[in-house]
């Protein structure tokens, strides 16, 4: 189905944080620290106040103490930044001043008026150099005797990877717009989570929770970096407070790189070994990251070498390093997409040395159950995902040696790596009303950041209502509206989709109650179940022709509506399964050699994630989780200065994402999976999963293209030209 | 709320309905039209809820701060153009580029802000048939141009094809770039027209008018989709350039398909 | 952004008079570079120039049977332009190499060449420059110098010119004509630009107050064989890692002139003086392709992140010279 929000994204007219109209709105600008650590020796706004439509400048100076007090404790771990708590440095683009102005242009003049100088303190943030400092953010059990099963393989492979921060880099930057009245904070903001936002800013402000709402109708993408609460909305509503008046407040591009979060570094060590037909032995894989000096940090909740093959042997650990920038924040399939790295790479290597395809060997170590507790999978075609995509891809034809197939003077190689997420879902509440004219309202509090809820929960209400999609009318994005948890996790489908079901089938029941109330009522003695809702009407499942207008039900009744609100839960089913979405990917790469460019030329991506309930944005969300993981394996990297603890590259001209030119031909295929265990709708997330292995499969294709086997991303010119020796 | 079973072409629109087309009305829609346009977009009336939001939220905020200063803009300088076919008078800061007054001044936010620095596209309009960057702009520049924005890409005949196709293709998820993609799009139909070449034409002396995909993908690398919607971008504009139907490139496994691979799997996955 | 004065100016005359005695005056055209950079707080501007309404948009013939072009006329008018991709194919091909279509509409002739570095340190007002602030230290020469210069270099500033166009104005050997305080003069391509020596804030040798008013291209002779070669870390939209623009005049199989130019290697367009010495006279072939970008290459000195460039540069040249010679 069409997306239902595409009229207001093609003309125009969705309205995005920033752009609330507003009467009398004042603009804030921020001033970012230059330093990566120590203080702030001087802070001198006295120009900047003076400078032609100035409202106020915020600092550390005169931050309003109950916002120190409130924000944060004293804990040295656990506490998210706190803007102008103190003249503390904690990273390098940290907020040290906001220019509130009549408008833009004064703002950002006189943010630079504001005066700044430093005690200056060597920062760290090369986690390279300080492996010996990881300490474990996760106790895990050995499976078996990794040590003496490595010990006595005779094929094995040790490798080290690495992986770049990166950032989220959505195309809108982040940003709010806040009002005060009588008391109320009204905030327009770019965030994934409302409710967590609403929270947070009725605690710092000291007002009831009720007296904050956060309203967020589009997000002009997000990834991850939405999740958390950022500075912006912080300090818009305390601008807002301040100064009396509505204010905007959105980072530059640069501040969006210091101001949001971003993917750790990832620096790996994987080691595999399997006997001669590829059984796996053993494997261990440490896996460190960095994060801040305030705040820890970890994406241990998956490790993905324990979940998807058969492997008796297993060590896993997860470390991460205290470094002096920003506190990262999970970017699209955080965890699994950079351990997948590893582990995808690393089996590819082990394929070569074992001798035999790099499919075959993920065929052969193929687990029927959960490897790691046992349990049944309450589904799993991923092996259906591997056949069908190497039958569509013509994988057969692949020659093994690398260097092998060429096209003209191109190399060209085959990679294929598999893709793993969890399926998830949370809590998640919906408020639904439906009218005796035959139309919904549904209202949640989730966000759609861009795979399409207003459309999808449009699909379901429509469906467990048995209406047409165009009389469902579903909002989001207000903390006036039911509970949702944040749309990250690939979660959200699961999650309020199960709440909307949950509510119509209340809603069934309130219809079939009424129903029993009617003269010589043809379901005196039904039982929910054994009705649906069709066409306006209620309907017997086992014969059409026993079947009530809806409206007549509640006109009889004088209603002119029935609402219910509905909360879902998981249901306690699931916990004796895993419950996975999988996915094999498959990927050409032409490789001009002396240029060292890589084009990945096409790529079949097999997804099964249970049922699918839009396919038109289903497969855009497939495909731009491709599109991602072309951009971390080629183009993606937050360069950093580490003798200033800088990132370098901080913007869209130097921070490479895939541009048009970057994307050819890709082929997105579900096999759907009925699962009734997963939930009641049997879906799965995918806006993670679509990108989980692709990096992986690319380096191994550059591999089988060129002989190179580049374990540090992004696999740029410069390291197929020039590679660094083994 | 009105009856669905209406005749599209004369319901009574809801508040916010009606707010949307108070909208697009500044874009030069008209009331027939905008009917039309609803009707035509596959899902009747997404909820518009949020302008009829804005509005009262407009009525509800405070103006009792700070008074706004009398001529706020420093070096301030008097501008007349046209945007989306309406002339406009004002003054503004020399610094304003065109995006933020169209943005913060003229109410136009479908024109985006990405990167405010040429990086990414989203600010793209169309000034005198050309598209540029808004945001690498001086509104001062454009004194006496004409300027369309996504804004003024309908027309009394609905929308414009490309913004049609984008529907169609899901050319976007969020929805944030899509602005720019399509004042690109639109002008990419008027260069090949014109004979206009890129980096990938094989000849320069005789570009093509009818485009290769590799071309397309060429001429709109200056937007930037984070949430990649680009194959599907690309449809939609060899759609409308092309005027024949583009093939997807997604599918399910058949129920066929996938019984013949079990059946050689040997295995009954569920 | 510092507020400006904002002119207008109706003749390039009444242009130059307007920013006489402002050294942080600017002249202002497509502003796709210097907007970024006044926004980035790099540029400075008190005094704004804008020659948006000038009439040097024009591209004509030359007396001499060369190509004028007016430095106000937008490059995608310029790359598009019928003499200009029939005579002068290579300078299309370079134009059409840089940016977008949005940002060549906006673009001038006179302005491209003039573009800024994009040196991130550069870019950065929170890191040491000595072209953005004399004096203050070069940040990328021990920090992260992957996209720096391997020719030319001085100890103070290791940036490079990031400019398509200009590597194939160098190659054509254009004339940039100027018009200041002073009165005119021409300047020839391979002196317009400077390494950075001890002044690296010094782009070119224009000297305060002088405005291009166009840019002249000679009589057309590699209107069969040419090439513009763009290695970037992204297909599109992306400055040059390295660019290679070849131009050969072919007698027979025999080099009868040929052109180099080098872009992402030095601070100016690097003309390859080496290579070409040794290809004049010879026969087109890859062995001699080869020798030559060898000979080029050996003057290199790279830096830690850029050692990368020494090869690609090497097969670059290689690689430009094969398609412009048909030996592809």
């Amino acid at each position: 189905m069409r997306r239902v929000d595409g009229l207001a994204k093609v003309t125009g007219q969705a309205k995005y944080a920033y752009e609330f109209e507003l009467p009398n709105v004042a603009y804030g600008y921020l001033r970012t620290s230059d330093i990566a650590k120590g203080k702030i020796s001087k802070l001198d706004v006295s120009e900047a106040e003076k400078a032609p439509g100035v409202l106020k400048v915020i600092s550390h100076l005169n931050l309003p103490e109950m916002l120190k007090l409130k924000d944060r404790g004293e804990e040295p771990d656990g506490a998210e930044f706190a803007p102008f708590r103190d003249a503390k440095i904690v990273f390098s683009g940290q907020p040290v001043a906001l220019v509130v102005a009549d408008t833009f242009e004064q703002a950002r003049h006189a943010s630079h008026l504001v005066e700044v100088s430093y005690d200056k303190d060597d920062s760290k943030t090369d986690i390279t150099k300080m492996l010996d400092q990881a300490k474990p953010t996760k106790e895990n059990k050995d499976r078996g005797d990794f040590d003496k099963a490595f010990g006595d393989a005779e094929i094995k492979i040790e490798e080290e990877y690495q992986i770049p921060m990166e950032h989220h880099n959505p195309i809108e930057l982040h940003g709010s717009t806040a009002f005060w009245k009588d008391g109320k904070l009204t905030i327009f903001d770019k965030t994934q989570n409302v409710y967590q936002l609403r929270d947070r800013l009725a605690d710092m402000f000291g007002v009831a929770k009720d007296k904050v709402e956060v309203i967020a109708l589009f997000v002009g993408g997000a990834f991850g970096s939405c999740l958390n609460v950022h500075f912006h909305s912080t300090l818009a509503a305390l601008a807002a407070r301040e100064v009396n008046r509505p204010v905007r407040l959105c980072y530059t591009r640069r501040q969006n790189f210091t101001g949001s979060g971003y993917r750790p570094e990832t620096w790996q060590k994987f080691a595999a070994s399997a006997d001669k037909d590829g059984k796996l032995t053993a494997m261990s894989h440490r896996v460190v990251i960095n994060r801040s000096s305030y705040e820890d940090y970890s994406e241990d909740f998956v490790q993905v070498s324990r979940l998807i093959y058969n492997c008796p042997n297993v060590r896993t650990t997860y470390e991460n390093v205290v470094t002096d920038l920003q506190t990262p924040t999970p970017m699209r399939a955080p965890g699994a997409v950079s351990q997948m790295f590893a582990l995808e790479c690393g089996l590819d290597e082990l394929s070569y040395a074992v001798g035999i395809d790099p499919l075959e060997l993920r065929l052969v170590n193929y687990a029927e159950k959960d490897p790691e507790t046992g349990k049944p999978f309450s589904s799993k075609a991923l092996r259906e995902c591997y056949k069908l995509g190497a039958d569509r891809f013509g994988w057969k034809d692949r020659k093994p040696e690398p260097r092998s197939m060429k096209d003209g003077d191109l190399l060209v190689g085959w990679g294929v790596a598999t893709g793993v997420w969890p399926a998830m879902q949370q809590k998640a509440g919906v408020h639904l009303v439906l009218k005796s004219d035959g139309t919904a309202h549904v209202t949640s509090a989730t966000t759609d950041i861009g795979p399409g809820t207003y459309t999808t929960m449009t699909i379901i209400a429509a469906e467990y209502l048995g209406l047409e999609a165009d009389h469902v009318r579903f909002e989001l994005g207000d903390s006036s509206y039911p509970k949702a948890p944040a749309q990250g996790g690939s979660w959200t489908t699961a999650s309020v989709g199960s709440a909307i079901v949950g509510a119509s089938m209340a809603i069934k029941g309130k219809l079939l109650d009424l129903a029993k109330k009617q003269d010589k009522s043809p379901f005196a003695d039904s039982k929910p179940d054994d009705l649906v809702l069709a066409e306006g009407h209620l309907r017997s499942k086992s014969d059409e022709k026993q079947s009530i207008p809806i409206s007549k039900l509640m006109e009889d009744a004088g209603l002119k509506e029935i609402g219910e609100t509905h909360e879902s839960e998981v249901s306690p089913e699931r916990k004796k399964y895993a419950t996975m979405a999988h996915g094999a990917q498959f990927v050409e790469v032409k490789v001009d050699p002396d240029l060292g460019i890589v084009t990945v030329t096409r790529v079949i991506e097999v997804t099964a994630c249970g049922k699918i309930m839009n396919p038109k944005t289903s497969h855009s969300q497939e495909i731009g989780g491709v599109v991602w993981g072309i951009g971390m394996a080629l183009e993606e990297k937050s360069a950093v200065d580490h003798r200033y603890g800088r990132i370098m590259n901080a913007s869209l001209a130097e921070y490479h994402v895939p541009v048009h030119a970057d994307i050819h031909h890709i082929e997105t295929l579900f096999v759907e999976e009925d699962d009734k265990i997963v939930n009641p709708l049997g879906v799965k997330g995918m806006g993670e999963l679509g990108l989980v292995g692709i990096p992986a499969a690319i380096a191994n294709a550059v591999y089988h293209a060129t002989g190179i086997r580049v374990r540090e991303l992004p696999i740029t010119p410069d390291k197929l030209v020039a590679p660094r020796k083994a | 709320m009105q009856d669905p079973s209406q005749d599209p072409q004369t319901p009574d629109l809801s508040d916010d309905e009606s707010a949307l087309l108070a909208d697009l009305a500044r874009g030069g829609i008209h009331r027939r039209d905008f009917l039309k346009l609803v009707s035509g977009t596959g899902a009747g009336v997404f909820g518009m809820q949020l302008l009829a939001e804005q509005r009262a939220y407009a009525d509800a905020s405070s103006l009792t701060g700070a008074a706004t200063a009398a001529d706020p803009f420093t070096n301030g300088i008097s501008i007349d153009l046209t945007v989306n076919g309406a002339a406009k008078s004002l003054k503004v800061d020399t610094r304003a580029t065109l995006l933020d007054t169209l943005r913060e001044r003229l109410a136009l936010t479908g024109t985006k802000k990405g990167c405010d620095h040429g990086q990414c596209g989203a600010c793209t309009v169309i000034v005198d048939g050309k598209r540029v960057l808004s945001c690498l702009t001086l509104a001062a520049q454009v004194d006496g141009t004409e300027v369309t924005t996504v804004e003024g890409l309908a027309t009394e005949k609905g929308l414009h094809p490309m913004q049609d196709a984008f529907i169609e293709h899901d050319g976007f998820q969020c929805g944030y770039c899509t602005p720019g993609q399509l004042c690109s799009a639109v002008c990419l139909l008027d260069e090949a027209k014109r004979g206009e070449a890129s980096f990938v034409t094989p000849d320069l002396s005789d570009p093509p008018t009818d485009l290769s995909d590799d071309e397309i993908r060429e001429r709109m690398s200056g937007n930037i989709c984070r949430c990649a919607a680009y194959p599907q971008i690309l449809a939609a504009v060899k759609d409308v350039h092309s005027g024949h139907k583009t093939a997807r490139t997604w599918g399910f496994a058949n129920e066929v398909e996938l019984a013949l691979i079990r059946k050689e799997l040997a295995h009954e996955t569920i | 952004m510092k507020p400006f004065n904002y002119t207008r100016a109706a003749t390039p005359g009444q242009a130059v008079k307007s920013i006489a005695g402002k050294p942080e005056g600017r002249f202002l055209a497509g502003g796709t570079n210097l907007l970024d950079l006044m926004k980035e707080h790099v540029e400075t501007a008190t005094d704004i120039i804008d020659l948006t309404r000038l009439d040097l948009a024009e591209i004509k013939e030359t007396d001499d049977g060369g190509l004028r072009l007016g430095a106000l006329a937008k490059n995608s008018d310029t790359a598009n332009h019928k003499s200009i991709r029939e005579n002068y194919p290579l300078l299309s091909r370079a134009i059409l190499a840089g940016a977008t279509f949005q940002i060549r509409n906006m673009a001038t002739n006179g302005g491209n060449p003039l573009q800024r570095t994009r040196c991130q340190y550069f870019y950065d007002t929170a890191t040491p420059c000595n072209k953005r602030a004399p004096g203050s230290g070069c940040g990328a020469m021990e920090g992260l110098n992957r996209n720096h210069a391997i020719f030319g270099w001085s100890d103070k500033c290791i940036a490079t010119h990031p400019s398509d166009m200009a590597v194939a104005l160098a190659a054509l050997e254009a004339v940039v004509q100027v018009q200041g305080p002073d009165g005119e003069r021409s300047i020839p391509f391979a002196d317009f630009h400077r390494l950075p020596g001890d002044k690296p804030e010094q782009d070119t040798n224009l000297k305060p107050g002088e405005l291009i008013v166009a840019i002249d291209l000679p009589p057309a002779k590699f209107q069969k064989h040419y090439y513009y070669l763009k290695v970037r870390d992204r297909a599109s939209y992306a400055f040059a890692l390295v660019s290679v623009a070849v131009a050969i005049e072919l007698d027979g199989d025999t080099i009868k002139d040929i052109r180099i130019a080098m872009g992402g290697v030095a601070h100016k367009p690097w003309r390859a003086a080496k290579a070409e010495e040794i290809l004049k006279g010879k026969a087109a072939t890859v062995e001699n392709f080869e020798k030559a970008a060898d000979a080029e290459m050996a003057d290199a000195k790279p830096l830690e992140h850029n050692q990368y460039k020494v090869p690609l540069g090497r097969n670059g040249i290689v690689r430009a010279l094969r398609k412009a010679a048909n030996l592809a």
